[in-house]
Formats: C-alpha cells, sequence, structure tokens
C-alpha cells in the first residue's frame, strides 16, 4: 500500500504539474510531490526493516533491503533537489532562460524522472527495469536541452543517441536471460521475475549467461557512465539545468548501477567463478584512471564535476566487481555519500555559475569573499568528494582499498593514483575559484542553504557516527549481494 | 500447411528483414529509407505472426499487430512527415564509402553467427536459427548510426536496431512476456516523439540535419 | 542408357542451342522495341545480320597478330563447349557428366581474357579502353558470380552442375533464402557478364560507355560474325545456366523423345519469360556511370554472400 502510494505520488504528480507547472506555486507543488514520495519511502523502508522483503501486487513488486535503500535515497536527493530547484529555476526564469512553457515541461519531467527511477527499484521484473530506464532517460533527454543553446542541444542528441543504443545492448541482453530462465522455469512472466530468478540462479546455462553479461554491461554500463562507454556523460550532465545535472550525478547513475549489479548476482550464482566481477573490475578501475586523469584538463566546472562522477562510479562498480562483505559494504556506502556529496557540490555549482552567469572556471572567482556560504560549501564539498577525511567517502573509499589490498594488491596502485590525481584535479581548481578578489559581473543572489546544509552535514555525520539501524540495513544489502 | 514449409517461411522472411538492414546501409536517400524501414517492419511484423501460428502462442498476433500498426505505419508516417516539413530532400554522404561498409555488414553477421552458436545449440525452437539474423539486425542498426552523419539516418538505424532487439526476442523465446513488450512499444513511442521535437530543435539552431557540425562538446577544445 | 542415344541428345542440343541464341537475342530486341514504342526488325534480325556478316571480306590491320585472328574462333568453341556440357534440354548428355560449375566458368573467363587481349592487339585507343573496362568488371563480377555458384553448390551438394540439377527438379517449390539470395545476385552478374544495360549497352557505339563493342571494334567479316554469334550464345547461356541452377523443373530425365520435345517447349516459355524480364530491367534503368559499377557488383556480390551466410545460418 505504501509502496503504491510511494510510486504513484511522482507519477500523479508529473500529470499536475503539467499543466499547472508555471504556476507562481509550481515549485511548492513539486517539492510537496517529493516531500510525499519521500515519506512513503521511509515509511516503507521501515517496513522491510521490521518485516524483510515484500513482495506486493501480484509480485509485481518486489523491495528488499539493497531496493529500499536506493529508494529512501532517490527521494531523499529528489526532495532536497526540488527545494533547492526552486530557487535556482525562478532565478533562471528571470534571466530569460526558460518561459512558462518549459517551466511546465520542465516539473513535469522532473517528477516523471524520479517515477522512472522508483520504478527501476520497485520494480520485480527485469524486463520492467529496462523500460523503466528507458524512461529515464527519455524523460531527463529534453530537459538536458531544455535551454536550447547548440551545445545543450548538441549534448541531449548525445545522450538521447548514446544511452539508446547502449540500452538497446541491455534488452538484448535481458533476451538472452530470459531465455535461459525459460528453460529452469518455464513459460511467461513469470520467468523475468527477479525474485524466481535469484531461486534458480545456480540451474541457469552458465554459457548463457556469461554472454548475457557482457551485453548487460555494455547496456547498463553506458547509464552508469563507465568509460570507455562513458562520453554522454560529461556533456548531458554540463549543458542541462544544474538541478537536473545534481539529479543525473548523484541518482540515475546509482540506479544504472543498481540494475548492473542484480544482474551480477544472477550471473554469479550461475557460474560460480568470479567471471562478471572481473569484468566490472576491469571497467572501473579504467573508469577510475581515464575519468581522473580527465578531470586535470577540464575548463567547465559542470563537466569537471561530472568527471569526478565517472571516476566515483568506477570505485562503485570496482568494489561491486570485486566483491566480498568489506568491498560491498563499502560499494554501497560509496554510493550513498557520493550521491549525497555530489548533488549537493552541483547546488553550490549551480549558485556559482548562476552569480558569474558562466561554467567557465577561469571565469569564476573569489567565491570566499562575494558569498563565503557558496565558496565553504564548495571547497567543503571538494574535499569531501576527493575523499579527504573526516567525510564519508574518506570512510567508503578506506573499505574499498582495504578490500582491494587484501584480495587484488597489484590493482591497487592504480585506485591509488587516480584518487590521488582526480584529489590534487579537483582541488586546484576548486581552490582557484574560491580565492581572489569578486569579478565586476559577478552579482550576488541569495542562495537556498538549507538542501546543501542537510546533504553536507549528513555526509560528515555518517562518516563518524553510522547508526544502527543502517549499519545492520547495509548488512542485510552485503547479504543480497553475496 | 505443414510445419516444414512454414518454418522455412519464417527463415525467408527472417532473410528479407537481413536484406532490408542491408538495403537501409547502402541508400543515400533519406525517403528511401524510411520506405525500406518500414518494408522492414512488415517481414518482422509477418515472421511474428508466422512464428505465433507455428508455436500456437496467441499473444505473438497481438506483438506483431503492435508492429505492424507501430513500425509499418505509425513511425514511418511520422519520419516521413517530418522528412517533408524539414525539406530534407539531398542525398545523404556516408562516412566510408559503401561496399566497405557492406563488407563489414558482412562481417558483422558472420560475429552475429559465432555469438549466438551457444543459444542455437540449446534451443529447440523453430526459430532458434534466425536469432543470429536479429543479433545481425541490430549490430547493422548500430554500424549505420556510426557511419551517418544525419541527424535523420542515425533515428533510423536506432529503430533498425530496436527492430532487431524485437525479432532477437521473438526468435529466441517466442517474444518477451507482454507487458515487456507493451512497455518497450511504448518507449519507442515516447522515443518517437522526442526525437520529433529534436529535429526541429536541432534543425532551428543549426540550420540542417546534419550532426557533423555538433562537434563543440569535445575533450580537446 | 544407350550411348548413341546420348551422343544424338548431345548433338540436338548443340544445333538447339546454336540456332536459338540469336533468336532470344531478337526476341529480347524485339520486347525492346515494342516497350519503347519503336517498330522492330522481328525476331530474325539477329540471323540476318550474321549471315550478311559470313559472306563480307575479313579487313585485317597491318599488325595485327595471331591472337587476333585466333580469338573469334576461340570466343565461339568455347560458347560451344559450354553449350554441350550444360543441361539445357536434357540430363542425359554425352558430355553433362564433366560440366563442373567452377570449369564452366573459367571457360567463360577464358573467352572474356582472349577477347581482352584482342581489342588491345590492334593498338588503338578504344579497343584497349574496351578491355581496360571490362577487365574492370570482370575483376567485380567473377568473385560476385563464384559466391553465387558456391551457394547453389553447397544446397545442391556437388559443383557438379549436372548433380545440381538432378537434386533441385526433384525437389518441391521451397522459399530457400539462400538460393533466392543467390538467384538475385546471379541475375545481377549475368547483366554484368552479358553486357547488358544497366552495365554495358550492346546498341550503342558511343565511345564515352561501350565497352564489349569497343573491344570488338576493329573486326569484320565472319570473324565479326562469330564474335557477335559468341556473344549472343553467352548471354543465352548465362541465362541457361541461371535456369538449370534456379529453374530447373521440366528439363528431361530421358531420353524419351516427347519428354525431350516437352523439355524444349517449357525451355523456350522460360527464355520468353526471362527475356520480359531483361527487357523490363533495360528499359527500367538507365546506363550507370562506370564508376557506379563497383556499387552494382558490389551489390552482386553482397546478395552472393548473404546467401552463403543464410545457407549456413538459416537452413
Amino acid at each position: 500500500m505504501i509502496l503504491l502510494v510511494m510510486i504513484i505520488t511522482p507519477f500523479v504528480a508529473a500529470i499536475i504539474l503539467a499543466f499547472i507547472g508555471d504556476r507562481r506555486f509550481a515549485p511548492e507543488a513539486n517539492i510537496f510531490g517529493s516531500c510525499l514520495t519521500f515519506t512513503a519511502s521511509v515509511a516503507l523502508a521501515m517496513e522491510v526493516y521490521k518485516y524483510g522483503p515484500i513482495l506486493a501486487a501480484e509480485k509485481f513488486f518486489f523491495v528488499d533491503a539493497f531496493s529500499v535503500y536506493l529508494a529512501v535515497l532517490t527521494s531523499f536527493v529528489s526532495m532536497t533537489t526540488a527545494v533547492f530547484s526552486r530557487r535556482y529555476m525562478q532565478r533562471e526564469r528571470e534571466h530569460g532562460r526558460v518561459g512558462p512553457a518549459r517551466m511546465r515541461f520542465y516539473h513535469a519531467m522532473f517528477q516523471m524522472f524520479i517515477f522512472a527511477m522508483l520504478l527501476c527499484l520497485l520494480s520485480n521484473n527485469i524486463g520492467v527495469l529496462w523500460i523503466a530506464m528507458e524512461l529515464a532517460t527519455l524523460s531527463t533527454v529534453l530537459l538536458v536541452s531544455l535551454y536550447r543553446t547548440p551545445n545543450a542541444i548538441e549534448a541531449a542528441w548525445k545522450y538521447f543517441i548514446l544511452c539508446g543504443v547502449g540500452i538497446a545492448q541491455a534488452l538484448f541482453g535481458t533476451v538472452l536471460l530470459y531465455f535461459a530462465a525459460e528453460k529452469v522455469i518455464g513459460e511467461g512472466g513469470e520467468a523475468l521475475l527477479w525474485t524466481n530468478l535469484i531461486e534458480v540462479s545456480g540451474m541457469l546455462e552458465p554459457t548463457i549467461l556469461s554472454l548475457a553479461f557482457v551485453f548487460l554491461v555494455v547496456g547498463y554500463g553506458t547509464k552508469v557512465g563507465l568509460v570507455p562507454l562513458h562520453n554522454w556523460l560529461p556533456d548531458a550532465h554540463s549543458e542541462g539545468p544544474t538541478p537536473i545535472s545534481a539529479v543525473l550525478s548523484g541518482l540515475l547513475l546509482n540506479i544504472a548501477l543498481y540494475a548492473l549489479v542484480r544482474c551480477k548476482v544472477l550471473v554469479d550464482g550461475s557460474t560460480h567463478t568470479h567471471y562478471a566481477g572481473n569484468i566490472m573490475m576491469g571497467f572501473g578501475i579504467v573508469s577510475i584512471l581515464v575519468a581522473s586523469f580527465s578531470i586535470l584538463r577540464q575548463k567547465d566546472i559542470k563537466r569537471m564535476f561530472s568527471y569526478s562522477s565517472i571516476e566515483h562510479m568506477g570505485i562503485a562498480t570496482f568494489a561491486f566487481g570485486l566483491g566480498g562483505p568489506i568491498a560491498t559494504f563499502g560499494g554501497l556506502l560509496h554510493m550513498l555519500m557520493h550521491s549525497l556529496a555530489k548533488s549537493s557540490i552541483f547546488f553550490t555549482v549551480g549558485h556559482a555559475c548562476q552569480m558569474h552567469r558562466t561554467q567557465e572556471i577561469a571565469r569564476i572567482k573569489g567565491l570566499f569573499k562575494g558569498d563565503p556560504f557558496v565558496g565553504w560549501t564548495l571547497i567543503l564539498g571538494a574535499m569531501a568528494i576527493a575523499g579527504l577525511p573526516p567525510f564519508g567517502i574518506f570512510t567508503s573509499e578506506f573499505l574499498i582499498l582495504t578490500a582491494t589490498i587484501k584480495d587484488v594488491p597489484l590493482l591497487a596502485p592504480f585506485i591509488l593514483i587516480g584518487l590521488a590525481v582526480a584529489f590534487a584535479g579537483l582541488l586546484r581548481k576548486v581552490q582557484y575559484m574560491v580565492s581572489g578578489d569578486v569579478p565586476s559581473y559577478c552579482k550576488p543572489l541569495e542562495a537556498a542553504r538549507a538542501p546543501v546544509i542537510l546533504h553536507m552535514a549528513l555526509v560528515l555525520v555518517l562518516a563518524f557516527y553510522m547508526p544502527d539501524f543502517l549499519n545492520k540495513w547495509f548488512q542485510t544489502a552485503v547479504e543480497l549481494l553475496k | 500447411m505443414n510445419l516444414q514449409v512454414l518454418a522455412q517461411i519464417n527463415s525467408f522472411l527472417a532473410a528479407l528483414v537481413l536484406l532490408t538492414a542491408f538495403a537501409m546501409l547502402s541508400q543515400r536517400k533519406i525517403n528511401s529509407l524510411v520506405i525500406l524501414f518500414a518494408w522492414q517492419g512488415l517481414f518482422l511484423s509477418i515472421n511474428t505472426a508466422v512464428t505465433g501460428f507455428v508455436a500456437a502462442k496467441h499473444h505473438l498476433y497481438i506483438s506483431s499487430l503492435l508492429t505492424l500498426s507501430l513500425k509499418v505505419i505509425l513511425l514511418p508516417y511520422i519520419l516521413h512527415v517530418l522528412v517533408v516539413r524539414l525539406k530534407i530532400r539531398k542525398e545523404m554522404e556516408t562516412i566510408m564509402n559503401i561496399p566497405a561498409t557492406m563488407l563489414i555488414g558482412i562481417a558483422l553477421v558472420i560475429f552475429s553467427y559465432h555469438l549466438t552458436a551457444p543459444v542455437r545449440e540449446m534451443s529447440t525452437l523453430i526459430t532458434r536459427s534466425t536469432l543470429a539474423v536479429a543479433l545481425a539486425t541490430v549490430m547493422i542498426g548500430l554500424l549505420m548510426m556510426i557511419t551517418r552523419k544525419h541527424a535523420v539516418t542515425q533515428i533510423i538505424g536506432f529503430l533498425a536496431m530496436e527492430n532487431g532487439l524485437f525479432f532477437a526476442a521473438t526468435s529466441a523465446t517466442y517474444g518477451m512476456p507482454l507487458v515487456v513488450e507493451l512497455g518497450v512499444a511504448l518507449d519507442v513511442l515516447i522515443a518517437a516523439f522526442i526525437f520529433g521535437i529534436f529535429f526541429f530543435q536541432i534543425s532551428t539552431t543549426f540550420d540542417s540535419l546534419s550532426v557533423e557540425q555538433m562537434e563543440s562538446l569535445r575533450e580537446d577544445n | 542408357m544407350n550411348p548413341l542415344h546420348l551422343i544424338f541428345t548431345e548433338i540436338l542440343q548443340v544445333l538447339i542451342v546454336l540456332t536459338v541464341a540469336p533468336a532470344f537475342t531478337g526476341w529480347v530486341d524485339m520486347l525492346k522495341c515494342w516497350t519503347q514504342g519503336r517498330a522492330s526488325a522481328g525476331v530474325m534480325q539477329p540471323y540476318r545480320n550474321i549471315a550478311k556478316l559470313f559472306v563480307k571480306d575479313v579487313v585485317l590491320a597491318q599488325n595485327a597478330s595471331w591472337i587476333f585472328r585466333f580469338t573469334p574462333y576461340f570466343v565461339f568453341s568455347t560458347a560451344v563447349v559450354a553449350a554441350s556440357v550444360i543441361p539445357v534440354i536434357s540430363m542425359n548428355l554425352f558430355l553433362a557428366p564433366s560440366a563442373d560449375i567452377i570449369v564452366l566458368i573459367a571457360l567463360f573467363a577464358t573467352a572474356r581474357f582472349f577477347t581482352a587481349l584482342a581489342g588491345m592487339d590492334i593498338g588503338t585507343a578504344f579497343g584497349g579502353m574496351g578491355s581496360s573496362r571490362e577487365m574492370m568488371i570482370a575483376s567485380l563480377a567473377e568473385p560476385a558470380i563464384l559466391m553465387s555458384i558456391f551457394t547453389v553448390s553447397l544446397a545442391g551438394r556437388s559443383t557438379s552442375l549436372l548433380h545440381i540439377v538432378q537434386t533441385f527438379s526433384g525437389g518441391v517449390l521451397v522459399f530457400r533464402p539462400s538460393i533466392v539470395f543467390a538467384a538475385i545476385a546471379f541475375v545481377l552478374v549475368v547483366i554484368a557478364e552479358a553486357g547488358r544495360i544497366p552495365v554495358d549497352n550492346p546498341a550503342t557505339h558511343l565511345e564515352l560507355t561501350m565497352v564489349h563493342e569497343a573491344m570488338i571494334l576493329e573486326y569484320s567479316g565472319r570473324h565479326l560474325a562469330l564474335m557477335e554469334w559468341g556473344a549472343m550464345l553467352r548471354f543465352f547461356l548465362f541465362v541457361t545456366l541461371g535456369i538449370a541452377c534456379f529453374l530447373p523443373w521440366g528439363i528431361a530425365a530421358t531420353d524419351n523423345v516427347v519428354e525431350i520435345a516437352a523439355a524444349v517447349f517449357l525451355m523456350l516459355i522460360k527464355l520468353a519469360v526471362i527475356g520480359g524480364v531483361v527487357v523490363l530491367i533495360e528499359t527500367g534503368l538507365a546506363k550507370m556511370r562506370l564508376f557506379r559499377l563497383t556499387e552494382f557488383l558490389g551489390a552482386a556480390f553482397l546478395m552472393a554472400t548473404l546467401g552463403v551466410i543464410a545457407f549456413f545460418i538459416l537452413e
């Protein structure tokens, strides 16, 4: 019941906002819808925490510790993003970058995007998971091109085409999975249900699943932004409106990784080898290295942080590929920390860009003097995302590195190099932006502080104090992914 | 009619799907591409219906009708209207010369054949041999997207890929569960509207639909 | 079976091929005239041409070597040999067991090679140009026709034409994708091999476009007659080869006279229909630019390869 409320709320909100999205109270309606979703997700999480996994609506929906944790995260970040986007989009409207029609579109598609992501997480059917993933792409494509500048259109087109192609491969993988499952479970919709698949995973034909996993990893890996399938990501994340960058970086990548991890569990169950894990580790390492070196060359601030997203997704993919309790725990924590930290960074970056009316790093200066709040949160955010203690990302990276040194010590230096390069690149550029005098073209504006503070506080607090329930929750998820 | 003949008709239709894929690869005119795409959809739709008959799977009739209405009538119509509205007349230049593209296409077919070998060995369906053709159609669609620098041809390549995927589902497993098929069709429909909007955005912003001019977002600038 | 009968059928077939070939060309020309709204010279016109050329004197260039004089006889005799081995009206031919399909293609290729040599022999510009073009077409067409032949041989499980015909004529009409692809490829290649539109125009002497005509420009008298007749035979034989490979139904399996007569009759009908198809292609298409031929023959090659692939994948 709560589950239905949770999934239907964003859908209904999308439809309502499609009509009233340009009114004065539309942002509040957007926030209200997101809050409702978040409340429902917390309630659902508590139910899962108390009673274990839930199957609902004739096995159509399935929630376990892994998916509900991401669902809570998704609805939480989308709620704070909705809060952030209220001021941000208002300002963009004042600047004349968007009109009423596009505001309606923006609000409706924002909710639609949340709906698609939640459907991904809650669906029990891996076919529906695919459909929802495609829907998530489609709902954000036109948001990326919202400003209709040549660059925005180019970015959106790339996003549309590359993700479309990638996700098509995942569908082929799903077909193969269904083919293998059908042999064991029998025909019909039952053979695509996750709950059925996981029970019989040991009986699925390993050769078919290995083949399927190649397609799945290419497909969902494109959406995760794994190198070399990442070409669309920096463009799409940098050219769209900042709230969209925040949810794309903070949430969509997680969802795609979620799908990949689910598939990996199935393949592992069937092959009993480390085949799928090795593929994921390979992609992870390459992503970490390529992305961290790309950070050094960026001139656009949002692009730089998109590369940082690729790097962190690489770390998480590597962690899940490595497997084992510590690495998986680290991976789960890393997904959580990254999405909180990265969305908060995008919020502050959005403020900085709006003040300076540019995304060029060279033209953003003097944030400490211009707006101390933005300056400090930006530098703290960059420190957090670069993996400095005392922030939570340090904890998760530390866990992952420990596991790496224990299991595959040869790979640890590569990760360390990646982390060090990313650290240097990020802090050097951010430091440049926060210091110095305020340039003349910089106009101060009132920042939406609550979301940023909330995110940063969470990242900080979770590093020191992991509540018992969260710990237990992660442990359950780790058990599921073994 | 006996099953032997029906199975042969099915492989013949599969061959025609492959042939249209190759024809699309070699076609320079957008209008002809749209027509070829419609033909491919038609062969696919008939193939699905025949498979449904052979295997006595009635939900395949629905899939077949869905393909017919979506990929033979609606999408080609939308594309046609867009092509007329946006006044796309001239022949498209390809990046590679066409015979070379064709040879790559043939290599892709052989590659798909080998890739699908384990499935073929395990499967007991009559349609199992067409899976290689389906994967080849996907790959050729991909190749078409890579070798063309025009928004509309890229989209047609994308849709051809989608055709191949649908075909793969039909030939490997007698179709995915209906809810998935419907969802996929819905996604394709939404995608169709989105690329329609895109064509207008691109052509008004860039004055033409060639994607070659969309190269400002690169790492080396 | 009585060897005498076999020899008799053999001679009968060669005679039929030799006499019917010009009529086939005449038939195609006549249909073409009709479709284009012109008055035609009738089916018999090629015979009149050949007869006329035979009574004329031969004019030889001073520097003509033996190749130039030898080629017409060679071309004609290869055609006669081909005519004696392809099962046109009956499978029971004296020489039919020797009809390996690859040898047959090689035979045609040799004739073409000598024609090209003869074209260059005199040293005129047109001859050399025609020869080089012919060789370009050959280099593209031969792989395609061989691929197409491979498909047929795979399906017939032999490269012996006789064996293939026996296998196919016994079967029922079926949808075999490989055979369909091979047939399409074969049609495209035959258009090129026989020098028809859109590859070459047999009716033109326009220097920019002619290929075959350019090579035989220096011939006259009985040499020209043999070359022309050889070309007609070549066209005819390719068509009958195609019929043998792809539409062999109705061919005589015994040496029963009635059956052979029926086979001849059926063959004439098939030829008439194919002539109509050729005319449709020729009137429907414009002659291609020479450099587009790579695409045309590339398509033929593609079709043939798809045929081979389809054989393995789908059958």
